[in-house]
């Protein structure tokens, strides 16, 4: 089994300073949107310069490099033990290259620890096997303390909005959660919404569904048209980049349902601000390809 | 478009409007969580004792703040072989975090301009109209753009708080912001937030 140290750490100065070519189109869309001349455009004027001069000078989009969350899809036969190494080792090195900000800290004792890693679950790792003749892929995303903050989840029924067990219900919180957010998760933002579960698989789920491409649509003709109505209705808001009043609110709704137990109905929203950073890296063989 | 020298003066905070955009230039410091906590405890509401060199750091702070600015941000920052410090990344971080301690501290400190991204709530606003003060909006997410108009780290003050957290003293040129938050009552984010609410409803309202 090969070392690939070197090239976790060339993955995550990607992630954190290089946006998505898919999110970096909508971002350049809604510009147009917003009246020349106000906050509103400004912001993502200034947004859009941002992402030029990050990956020019390959320095961080955002200073907060937020929870690192990986996806590892290995080969029958690797060791996830020495995967979890490497990846704690580059994490540490990309650290010292002021890639990633020194982000973890102990919250029993108020004690950053200056490397990114703290316990096992920092940064966070999910593992997967596939089978020995696949492709190792490692999928990265960075998520922010601003938009992780305004994250929400609801157990219905919510009698104060009216929000039953149903779509319409869904469609209810999730709105309310993305006025309450305003401005401060970064928008536009991008909205995962996970239908089901427990409360931890709930919202672990809503975040694994921003690993999808902006404008992917749910298989299901009845719930893809919740995703393109919620992204149109929480629009109509008004809230705009950064909650100075505008256009553009939330870039694409994305949502997945779980199993649940008869007691339960939890509908989670992740909500990921405009620095939207998800990249994946492929090994075949000698081969390392980053998308 | 407006520019504002720090220290700046009440009649040139009092000039300034909601929805107008400013540069800044001069020197100003950053504190987030760890420091608003601790400037409250140790020197406003004196619920814990000073220790070690807090003492020799509020001095400076008093120095430092007096009409001056204060910026919630958790930089990114590189330190080279002859020990200086660059930011690398210095966007702002949400402020309503500090919306408990920030009218307390404004006033203590003379505190003109506080910059961060989403705004604060009615206790700043309040805060913003006695000091008098404004509230600054930063491009949340801009880090890079935004680093570069840092052009030196003059100083940095708790340090044992970790690098986000840490107050570091810098000198900025050209510091993109737009007033949210000004020192007669005016609020972007109140008026976005009530606007939103009422379509919110609306929608609410509609069936599925």
């Amino acid at each position: 089994m090969r070392d690939l140290t070197n090239e976790i750490v060339e993955f995550i100065r990607r992630t954190s300073t290089d946006l998505p070519k898919d999110v970096e189109d909508r971002l350049r869309a809604a510009v147009e949107k917003e009246a020349p001349g106000s906050a509103a455009r400004g912001a993502l004027e200034t947004i859009l310069k941002n992402v030029e001069l990050s990956r020019q000078n390959a320095t961080p989009i955002c200073q907060d490099t937020g929870t690192p969350i990986f996806y590892v899809r290995y080969p029958e036969g690797w060791s996830t033990r020495k995967l979890r190494q490497m990846i704690r080792d580059a994490m540490e090195i990309a650290t010292k290259k002021s890639y990633m900000r020194p982000n973890a800290v102990d919250a029993l004792y108020d004690k950053n620890t200056g490397n990114n890693l703290g316990g096992d679950d920092f940064p966070y790792i999910h593992f997967e096997e596939v089978d020995a003749d696949q492709p190792l892929t490692i999928e990265l995303m960075l998520k922010g303390g601003g938009c992780e903050n305004v994250g929400a989840q609801y157990s219905l029924p919510d009698n104060r909005l009216g929000a039953g067990r149903d779509l319409a219900g869904v469609r209810k919180v999730v709105l309310d959660a993305v006025q309450k957010a305003q401005g401060q998760g970064c928008a536009p933002g991008i909205l995962g919404v996970a239908i089901g579960g427990d409360r931890g698989s709930s919202y672990i789920k809503s975040k694994e569904i921003l690993f999808g491409k902006i404008g992917e649509r749910n298989a299901d003709p009845e719930v893809a048209a919740l995703e393109e109505r919620l992204t149109n209705e929480a629009n109509q808001l008004g809230i705009g980049p950064m909650g100075f009043g505008g256009q553009t609110t939330v870039i694409d709704t994305k949502i997945t349902g779980l199993h649940r137990l008869p007691a339960s109905y939890f509908v989670s929203v992740s909500y990921m601000c405009w620095a939207y950073r998800r990249r994946k890296m492929v090994v075949k063989g000698e081969e390392v390809l980053y998308d | 478009m407006r520019v504002v020298n720090l220290p700046a003066k009440d009649d040139v905070i009092r000039e300034l409007r909601v929805g107008e955009p400013v540069l800044l230039n001069g020197v100003m410091v950053t504190g987030r969580d760890a420091a608003h906590k601790w400037m409250v405890e140790t020197f406003i509401k004196k619920t814990r004792a000073p220790k070690d060199e807090d003492l020799y750091v509020y001095e400076n702070l008093k120095k430092l703040l007096n009409g001056g600015v204060i910026y919630h941000c958790g930089p990114v920052v590189r330190k080279d072989e002859q020990g200086q410090y660059t930011f690398v990344a210095a966007g702002p971080t949400t402020s309503i975090r500090e919306e408990p301690y920030q009218a307390d501290v404004m006033k203590h400190f003379n505190i003109k301009g506080v910059i961060g991204k989403g705004g604060m709530g009615a206790k700043t606003l309040q805060g913003c109209q006695e000091t008098p003060g404004v509230y600054l909006h930063a491009i949340g997410g801009a880090a890079s753009y935004i680093a570069q108009r840092v052009n030196k780290v003059l100083d940095v003050f708790k340090l044992e708080f970790g690098v986000p957290e840490a107050m570091w003293v810098i000198e900025v040129k050209d510091f993109p912001v737009v007033v949210t938050m000004d020192s007669h009552g005016g609020s972007q984010h109140a008026l976005v937030d009530d606007a939103s609410k009422k379509v919110l409803e609306d929608l609410l309202a509609q069936p599925y």
